[in-house]
């Protein structure tokens, strides 16, 4: 469903990636994982078209969307729930669920609002407070809420886990598999939390120095022991 | 006393004109963090088109006075808006992502090529219009001093209340207003989420010089007599009501620019006429030593 092909991009003169070939099928959750500055930031956001590419394509069902300005990119399916969370802050949390919905048909908008607060009950009773003074843990259930109200057919998620208490993590981690498995979302996964990126992954890439160097099942790569080296010693206790 | 309310009368109509040109400098600063120093010039053309929609409404159209107000209003508002989007699209677009100096100069620049055009295309002499509305209440005879509220002061205020009350519903409660303060927030995920960046903020600038065009109605209609130049202190002025009620919030350009409206009449009325610009711009220097914010801006302290 999401193919890119010998994809280079970068910031001004710095390249960042350097020929990344990754496929995502539907219905897969596909987890990319590597250290601060491997370039998976980059890669989503390429992805959506900002920063452009400079060489190789980003196919979305087999279209060519590589140059295609960022907000007809939104509207084909592809949802992004970005490095940051990058909340409105001052929105309120149904005001930042609404402009997730920008995309949608307003016709459905009442169905989706309440398919999302039963994923995120949080949200329900925090509804008329303003993003900006949401936890952490809260803001990330909003971006992924707001990611999911265009019903976005592939959910591109920039590492949910940062920044969150472990218990957080997890809960989180096990919505991203509810949503894969009940909505038929297909999920591309950036993280450097390896282990729960691993282990939920049907498939998963290694991305060093803008370049994908090593893929595979999400089990094999977790038993890999040079992952488990570089990735995951004293990570496997979380 | 008399005298008291009517500079308070005079004060509120001429608070309301600013208030509205204010809007315009608000707005725009808000979505792209950028002050359009050309934005008085669009004002100052909407004066003009109004003076002529006006006469070409009543004169070839035929129309009566009220009739020809209407088409004016209507054909000031459409036509000053092409040009605050033009402008946006000519000279600010281009600039989008360079650094925020560049966009400001630019505005300069547009400023003068505007000023300059419609000093030759229109003449660079004052262009009188014969007052089209005459009339109002006498409020209070005083004996050396009656207080008298215009017709046309009524209009003034009631057609900004209105305007106001529209544009404050649109921002706060419309898909456009959303993806308004959304692009304000954070431009990129706005795009992420499908919002056309672009055409909100173009939409933006139309909304900006619709509402100055209002003003430049009003103000043709209010002191009959218009030149090239009225722009310049008149978007000067809407800028400094700006700041003071706190550039970025919508009514924080209206408490502005009725405070300016206000400062200037009893200025003029109790000391001396020639120094009622001083005294709007000292205010302009007190707020920005004392509260940078401005009376209604929102210091810049957000959860992270």
């Amino acid at each position: 469903m999401l193919r890119v092909e010998n994809l280079h991009s970068g910031y001004g003169r710095i390249q960042a990636l350097h020929g990344v070939d990754i496929e995502v099928a539907a219905g897969e959750i596909v987890a990319l994982i590597g250290a601060n500055g491997a370039g998976k930031t980059t890669l989503l956001m390429t992805i959506c078209g900002n920063p452009r590419a400079t060489a190789g394509r980003v196919l979305l069902d087999d279209q060519d969307v590589t140059r295609l300005p960022m907000h007809r990119i939104a509207r084909l399916g592809l949802a992004h729930c970005p490095e940051g969370r990058r909340i409105f802050p001052r929105m309120s949390v149904l005001e930042n669920l609404r402009m997730g919905a920008v995309v949608a048909d307003p016709a459905h908008f009442a169905d989706d609002l309440e398919r999302v607060l039963e994923l995120f009950p949080r949200l329900k009773e925090r509804l008329d407070q303003r993003g900006g003074t949401l936890s952490g843990g809260e803001q990330q259930m909003l971006a992924i809420g707001r990611a999911l109200m265009s019903r976005p057919r592939a959910l591109l998620l920039d590492e949910p886990s940062l920044g969150l208490a472990p218990l957080v993590v997890r809960h989180i981690f096990d919505l991203i598999a509810r949503i894969n498995r009940e909505q038929n979302v297909t999920v591309f996964l950036v993280e450097q939390n390896a282990y729960h990126a691993l282990k939920l992954a049907h498939r998963g890439h290694v991305m060093v120095n803008g370049r994908v160097t090593l893929s595979g099942t999400g089990a094999e790569l977790l038993a890999n022991p040079e992952i488990r080296a570089h990735y995951l010693e004293g990570g496997v206790a979380q | 006393m008399e005298y008291f309310l009517q500079q308070l009368i005079n004060g509120l109509t001429l608070g309301a004109i600013y208030g509205l040109i204010a809007i315009g400098y608000t707005m725009v600063y808000g979505i792209i963090g950028m002050i359009n120093f050309a934005h008085g010039e669009i004002y100052m053309l909407g004066a003009f088109i109004s003076l002529i929609a006006y006469l070409a409404a009543t004169t070839i159209g035929g129309g009566g006075v009220a009739v020809g107000l209407m088409v004016a209003l209507l054909a000031t508002m459409l036509f000053t808006a092409l040009w605050g989007w033009a402008v946006e699209r000519v000279a600010y677009r281009p600039l989008r992502g360079a650094p925020r100096l560049a966009p400001l100069i630019s505005a300069i620049g547009m400023s003068i090529v505007l000023q300059n055009f419609a000093q030759l295309s229109q003449g660079a002499r004052v262009k009188p219009l014969p007052p089209v509305f005459r009339g109002g209440f006498t409020l209070l005879e005083g004996e050396t001093f009656s207080v008298h509220l215009s017709y046309l002061q009524i209009v003034i205020v009631a057609l900004t209340v209105t305007l106001m009350a529209v544009f404050t519903f649109v921002i706060a409660r419309t898909a456009l207003g959303r993806a308004q303060r959304a692009t304000e927030q954070d431009m990129k995920m706005a795009a992420l989420l499908g919002v056309d960046v672009d055409k909100t903020i173009s939409t933006t600038f139309v909304m900006g010089a619709a509402l100055a065009a209002v003003a430049g109605f009003m103000v043709t209609l209010y002191y009959g007599v218009i030149d090239f130049y009225i722009g310049f202190l008149a978007g000067i002025k809407a800028f400094t009501a700006a700041v003071l009620g706190g550039i970025g919030s919508l009514p924080g350009a209206m408490l502005g620019g009725l405070l300016i409206g206000l400062i200037e009449a009893f200025w003029s009325g109790y000391f001396s006429i020639e120094y009622k610009d001083v005294a709007a711009f000292s205010i302009l220097v007190l707020v920005l030593l004392f509260r940078p914010t401005g009376l209604l801006g929102r210091p810049e302290v957000e959860k992270i």
